[in-house]
């Protein structure tokens, strides 16, 4: 299943924050949507998965998603969103729990979904007892858990310090590799664009407009931490929206 | 130049003459510590000195009978079976009331949580009647349902019935809506998100709120038994009170001390059971 933006533009009342905003993402394609903060690329994001709605515009579906995915469009949260009255395994079992799956396939889901995020020891643990890159290997493990024909992730790893950054991103590339999954993937941090997307979306400041599409023809796999290649990558990156940023931080918030 | 290295060598090590100090430690403080044995021991001290006190006769007994005087109007209680007759009584009309009026506020407060048309139209009448104290409507509860048990359950229903309307929709408004939105995005049906985000979101302000309405149904108990009660405590307290007999009193309000400890207990071990994944 491919997604197609088709000219969305977005107002909050006379505020414009999206303008007419095309693209596509591809079965199997990480798509990294990077902006200056305050672009709406969290609002756009929003969008894709339907749980905003556009001034004008759509997001289209286009093909059958995969027959057994329990939600197609799934959202991996900045905030974790664990339900702190139930243990990783409860808040798995949670998005399962509608589907009428039957005990033994629920249970056979949430193993396979835990070992493949290496927490299978942690499954009776709350949200309160994991340090806050397990909460997100949670909330990965959830996701994966329906069986997601998109993965739509609102910089997943900006509440977390540096060191666990690190160590979640070599796991998004480990389970990329292992099964490639679709992905838009929002963050204000370019080193992360430029380790997972195909495809680098550049917004501008507001009203968030596409500057730019940059495509990383190396495969994920193969991508070396520091390679000069990325560097000049993220370098250009930086280039084109270095000024973007620095108006972005100059404006009035409430504006 | 040997002046500026004479000098950062003073810096770097300090002369034997210089004088070395600790840093004093300023932290800790602010964060009193459970003292288990002091409680039992302030009780029992008090319990003594009144004991003594009336025993030398420098309490008069008609202002305050002595402990032991109060044990046996208590015995007495338990003894000629009125105990329970009172007990039971009250139990009955706070149980009753307490019950319906909790049930009802949970459905009141939800429905004001919930759906913008029952906010609207309920929340001003809440408010409106909240801050009235409910043994001003007494009298009238006597008209509408009689003299009888209905007009004391009646109040004891509307006491906790308010308190737990607000603190229903007031839990449920302070719901984080990462939340809710988390499952809505998981395409979860709007009954499983009342029932396994906003539900046990708001538990703890609901429970918050029982506390609050479990003490304002005792005192109006009370107060309805005094108005109009053959048996039951308040009844009880009063008679004794018209009769002077000050230990029958005491004995009184410490079965209502020690009922409004039991229901707290109560409401305690419900916060410890739906609430440990707090812990």
């Amino acid at each position: 299943m491919d997604l197609e933006i088709r000219n969305l533009s977005h107002k909050y009342n006379d505020l414009e924050v999206l303008k007419s905003i095309s693209l596509e993402i591809r079965s199997g394609q990480i798509v990294c949507i990077v902006g200056p903060s305050g672009c709406g690329k969290s609002t756009l994001l929003r969008m894709i998965g339907g749980l905003e709605q556009p001034t004008s515009g759509g997001v289209y579906q286009i093909g059958e998603p995969p027959a057994d995915s329990l939600n197609p469009l799934t959202y991996i949260f900045q905030d974790f969103a664990l339900l702190p009255w139930r243990t990783a395994w409860g808040n798995i079992s949670l998005v399962l729990e509608e589907h009428n799956l039957g005990a033994e396939a629920v249970r056979e889901r949430i193993e396979n979904v835990l070992e493949r995020t290496r927490l299978t020891e942690f499954a009776n643990a709350y949200p309160r007892q994991l340090s806050g890159g397990m909460k997100q290997r949670v909330a990965i493990a959830r996701a994966l858990a329906v069986n997601p024909a998109v993965l739509l992730m609102d910089e997943p790893l900006s509440a977390l310090d540096s060191q666990t950054r690190e160590l979640l991103m070599d796991d998004f590339v480990a389970l990329w590799q292992r099964e490639a999954f679709t992905a838009c993937y929002v963050t204000h941090n370019l080193a992360e664009a430029v380790a997972l997307g195909h495809k680098i979306i550049v917004l501008s400041r507001r009203p968030g407009v596409i500057r730019n599409v940059v495509e990383i023809p190396v495969p994920i796999g193969e991508r070396q931490h520091g390679s000069p290649e990325l560097i000049e990558i993220q370098d250009q990156l930086w280039e084109m929206m270095r000024e973007e940023a620095l108006s972005a931080d100059r404006e009035l918030a409430d504006v | 130049m040997s002046d500026l290295a004479q000098r950062r060598d003073d810096v770097v090590t300090p002369t034997q003459d210089d004088e070395t100090r600790k840093v004093r430690y300023r932290g800790g403080g602010f964060s009193p510590k459970p003292r288990a044995f002091i409680a039992p021991i302030v009780f029992l001290v008090l319990v003594v000195i009144w004991e003594i006190g009336s025993h030398f006769g420098l309490i008069p007994p008609i202002v305050l009978p002595s402990p032991s005087e109060v044990l046996q109007a208590l015995k007495d209680l338990v003894q000629s079976g009125l105990l329970w007759k009172h007990l039971s009584a009250s139990l009955y009309r706070l149980i009753i009331g307490f019950t319906c009026g909790t049930i009802l506020g949970l459905a009141a407060g939800a429905l004001i949580g919930l759906w913008s048309y029952p906010r609207a139209a309920l929340r001003p009448l809440v408010a409106a009647i909240f801050p009235i104290p409910k043994i001003a409507l007494l009298p009238l509860f006597i008209i509408w349902f009689g003299i009888g048990e209905g007009s004391k359950v009646a109040t004891i229903l509307f006491g906790s019935f308010f308190p737990t309307v607000i603190a229903t929709y007031g839990g449920i408004d302070a719901v984080d809506r990462s939340l809710i939105n988390m499952g809505q995005s998981f395409n979860l049906s709007r009954w499983s998100i009342i029932r396994k985000i906003i539900f046990p979101s708001a538990l703890p302000a609901i429970l918050n709120g029982m506390r609050i309405s479990a003490s304002i149904s005792i005192i109006l108990l009370v107060a309805a038994e005094m108005i109009g009660a053959e048996y039951g405590i308040g009844a009880y307290v009063l008679l004794a009170g018209n009769l002077m007999s000050t230990d029958q009193l005491i004995a009184g309000v410490i079965l209502l001390s020690i009922l409004g400890l039991v229901v707290s207990y109560l409401i305690s071990l419900a916060e410890q059971y739906f609430l440990r994944w707090r812990k």
